[in-house]
């Protein structure tokens, strides 16, 4: 560590700390152009410059890229520091009169107008001011050097090779970030939505995913992140003090040794794309039912207003229920749980945009848990409108200017009996819960069988909807079906129960069906060794026959029916037992 | 009664699979799906129980037709019982032929616990497959308990 006094004031830093990073860990303000916190320092503005105590004089130095020294003086306020200061940003007012930030440091420095006329006046507002951190950060932070500088002196300009598009720019944007006069700018696709903002919000490759997150640390998105495009980067891990960023985390497998398993994979919501019909992907203002959760959640991309794609709070929003389910075309099955969030949507938007009217267009209305029914009759109080009808489409409303922008819901309206056309500025999808997309690998994993909508299947619907046929297996939640969050709270709570009353007692019960060899009949063939899948059948050298043992056996009866001597027997399905049963059956 | 005369039902034995086949017929019948009565359904563990000797014991006592359904293959519950089951079942074939039983008489299916229409359909395709077959006329006298006589006194 080293001392130096920065205007009277004496700190210790660490060694090769630049005068302005110790400036600014005082708190002293120094202005600054061209340095950025991720850029080396550069020197190419001279207007961070202060003044190094020599003898009875003042050396003059950039504060951005002269280390500090033991014993170092700085001061920052001299009078020929503001003269210089006031010298190097009246040429550049000279050059750039219009552009904000060199308009706002001259202000600072008491500049008015300048006094010499630039041979290259630029009177644009978003003129390039030739900071290049452009040009730096493009090869420093994102490594892919796809912009640099051209020509000399007063002629020098930032550009891509030969003035083409730049092969090398990856589109990452960084460079319009730190551009401080807005003359680089990002244009077409200016954000992505992350996976949990959906089409809504602005994003970062490094986020926290929402603000309830647990645990509440920000996670990279090896998608957008530049690390992860060009190898440079790392700007957060720069900027991170207790340096908890690392870049090379990867996914991995862990292998785990369990007795049970809790099957809670939950959904997949229905892509409504493909049912051009409803506009959504096409029409804008069509959302899906987590979109619209996710702006009305204070912490959202808006902050929990209810606005269209335009900014302005809509005037009237169409929820279109059972989008894919109760459909034959897609799902046969109702979601269960689109019915009251629609209503609570519609509660909530007429909460934030009271002049709003609120259409529901639904089948049957199936308010059906505790309190919901009464939820409903609350909803219609509060002025929502239900359509009892299937949306026919969702179409582009006329092309005047009154009605730009405008949708316009088509339908039939069961109750009047008569063909409806609704306009709306916003439509809200409440899309089909569907199983997992992986859940046939899911279940061809765990030897899991599935009901024909894909769910898993329970062992019994009404005696056993938790467990499944396999032992230790358990289901809960939307994995086994479209279900609210009490019931999957409820089928969760209890497949716990089970699984506890397992491991509490300590012993499995096994089925009583399981095969055995008869001693005094097994020739010792081993026909039967191979063909059992658990390798419960062992080959006792000493008495020369085979035996089963009976906690590895699952009963299936393989060895039963291969067994030449008829020495095995399987409990429950003998050969003696089949046989009557046939003659049974075949009585008549 | 009448009926009876004018039309042969077939007398079909179908070995079906614990847990998909069974379980795929009981949804049928849960699901309210019509399904020819003339499957008699004998319950095993696995279809890789089913000994071929089950099978020829059924057309000795004189079932006409013979079903063994079991999970898909892949989705057997003891792993791999279902491809014992269709290696048998295939071999069987050439020997029903041998002892001059129609091997159309001998049906393998998959059947999944989640589909109960398909068994439905089974059953009522190889029902009617079975009857445009005709009865297996097997003359083994004693061994068939249907006496004529039994027979018009049961069926009402």
């Amino acid at each position: 560590m080293i001392r130096v006094t920065i205007d009277g004031v004496t700190t210790q830093v660490p060694e090769r700390t630049t005068i302005l990073r110790a400036a600014k860990f005082l708190e002293i303000k120094i202005p600054t152009l061209c340095y950025h916190p991720l850029l080396k320092p550069f020197g190419a503005c001279r207007i961070c410059v202060v003044g190094v105590k020599k003898g009875l004089g003042l050396e003059m130095v950039t504060a951005c890229n002269t280390p500090c020294e033991d014993g170092m003086e700085v001061v920052t306020q001299a009078p020929e520091l503001l003269r210089a200061r006031r010298l190097v940003v009246e040429l550049m007012l000279a050059r750039w009169p219009n552009v904000a930030v060199i308009q706002r440091l001259a202000a600072e420095l008491g500049l008015d107008r300048p006094r010499f006329t630039s041979p290259v006046r630029d009177e644009r507002p978003d003129a390039c001011i030739l900071c290049l951190r452009c040009v730096r950060i493009c090869e420093e932070v994102v490594g892919a050097s796809a912009i640099g500088y051209e020509d000399r002196g007063i002629h020098r300009r930032v550009a891509t090779p030969f003035n083409q598009e730049s092969e090398a720019c990856i589109g990452c944007g960084a460079c319009a970030h730190v551009c401080p006069s807005g003359h680089i700018r990002f244009e077409g696709e200016d954000y992505r939505g992350r996976p949990a903002e959906f089409l809504l919000g602005p994003n970062t490759a490094i986020y926290v995913p929402t603000a309830q997150a647990v645990p509440k640390v920000p996670r990279i998105d090896p998608e957008s992140c530049i690390h992860f495009k060009t190898g440079a980067c790392e700007s957060c891990a720069a900027v991170c003090e207790p340096g908890a960023i690392n870049h090379k985390m990867r996914d991995e497998e862990i292998e785990l040794e369990v007795g049970q398993v809790l099957i809670a994979t939950g959904y997949d919501l229905f892509d409504a794309a493909p049912a051009a019909q409803y506009g959504y992907g096409r029409l804008d203002n069509t959302y899906t039912a987590l979109d619209i959760e996710r702006m009305l959640n204070a912490t959202g991309p808006t902050g929990g207003r209810v606005l269209l794609k335009n900014g302005q709070p809509p005037r009237a929003v169409g929820i279109i229920h059972c989008v894919g389910s109760r459909d034959e075309n897609y799902h046969r099955y109702c979601s269960r749980v689109c019915c009251m969030y629609a209503l609570k949507f519609a509660h909530l938007i007429k909460e934030r945009c009271p002049q709003a009217e609120v259409y529901n267009f639904y089948i049957d209305m199936r308010a059906f848990g505790k309190g919901y029914e009464e939820f409903y009759s609350r909803v219609l109080h509060e002025g929502a409108n239900v359509i009892r009808g299937r949306v026919a489409e969702v179409v582009q409303a006329g092309w005047s200017k009154q009605e730009e922008g405008t949708l316009l819901i088509r339908c039939e309206d069961t109750l009047i009996g008569k063909f409806r056309e609704i306009p709306v500025d916003m439509v809200i999808l409440c899309n089909a819960i569907e199983p997992k997309r992986d859940a046939a690998h899911l279940a061809r994993i765990f030897g899991l069988s599935r009901s024909p909508d894909g769910f898993f299947l329970e062992r019994h619907p009404k005696l056993d909807p938790v467990a499944t046929t396999t032992d230790g297996l358990f289901i809960a939640g939307c994995a086994q079906g479209p279900k609210d969050i009490p019931d999957s709270v409820a089928q969760a709570s209890a497949a716990a129960a089970r699984m506890l009353a397992t491991i509490s007692k300590g012993v499995v019960e096994i089925d009583p069906i399981r095969a055995e060899v008869d001693e005094a009949l097994c020739s010792g063939c081993r026909t039967c060794v191979p063909l059992c899948p658990y390798n419960a059948i062992e080959y006792l050298e000493a008495k020369k026959i085979s035996q089963v043992n009976s906690t590895l056996c699952k009963g299936c009866g393989t060895c039963v029916a291969a067994c030449p001597s008829g020495a095995i027997s399987g409990y429950g399905f003998t050969d003696a037992q089949v046989n009557a049963e046939l003659e049974g059956i075949l009585a008549l | 009664m009448e009926n009876r005369h004018e039309r042969f039902e077939p007398r079909i034995v179908g070995f079906l699979c614990n847990w998909c086949s069974y379980t795929g017929a009981d949804l049928a019948g849960t699901s309210r799906m019509k399904s020819a009565p003339n499957l008699r359904i004998i319950r095993v563990m696995c279809s890789g129980r089913v000994d071929p000797n089950f099978i020829l014991r059924a057309f000795q006592l004189g079932a006409d037709g013979v079903l063994v359904a079991g999970c898909h293959p892949g989705d057997c519950h003891y792993q791999e019982g279902n491809f014992k089951a269709l290696r048998r079942v295939s071999f069987l074939r050439r020997l029903l032929r041998e002892l001059g039983v129609d091997e159309r008489r001998l049906r393998l299916e998959w059947i999944s616990a989640a589909e109960g229409e398909k068994f439905a359909k089974v059953s009522n395709e190889f029902t009617e497959q079975v009857r445009a077959l005709g009865p297996l006329r097997l003359a083994v006298g004693e061994e068939r308990p249907a006496a004529k006589e039994l027979e018009e006194v049961t069926v009402r």
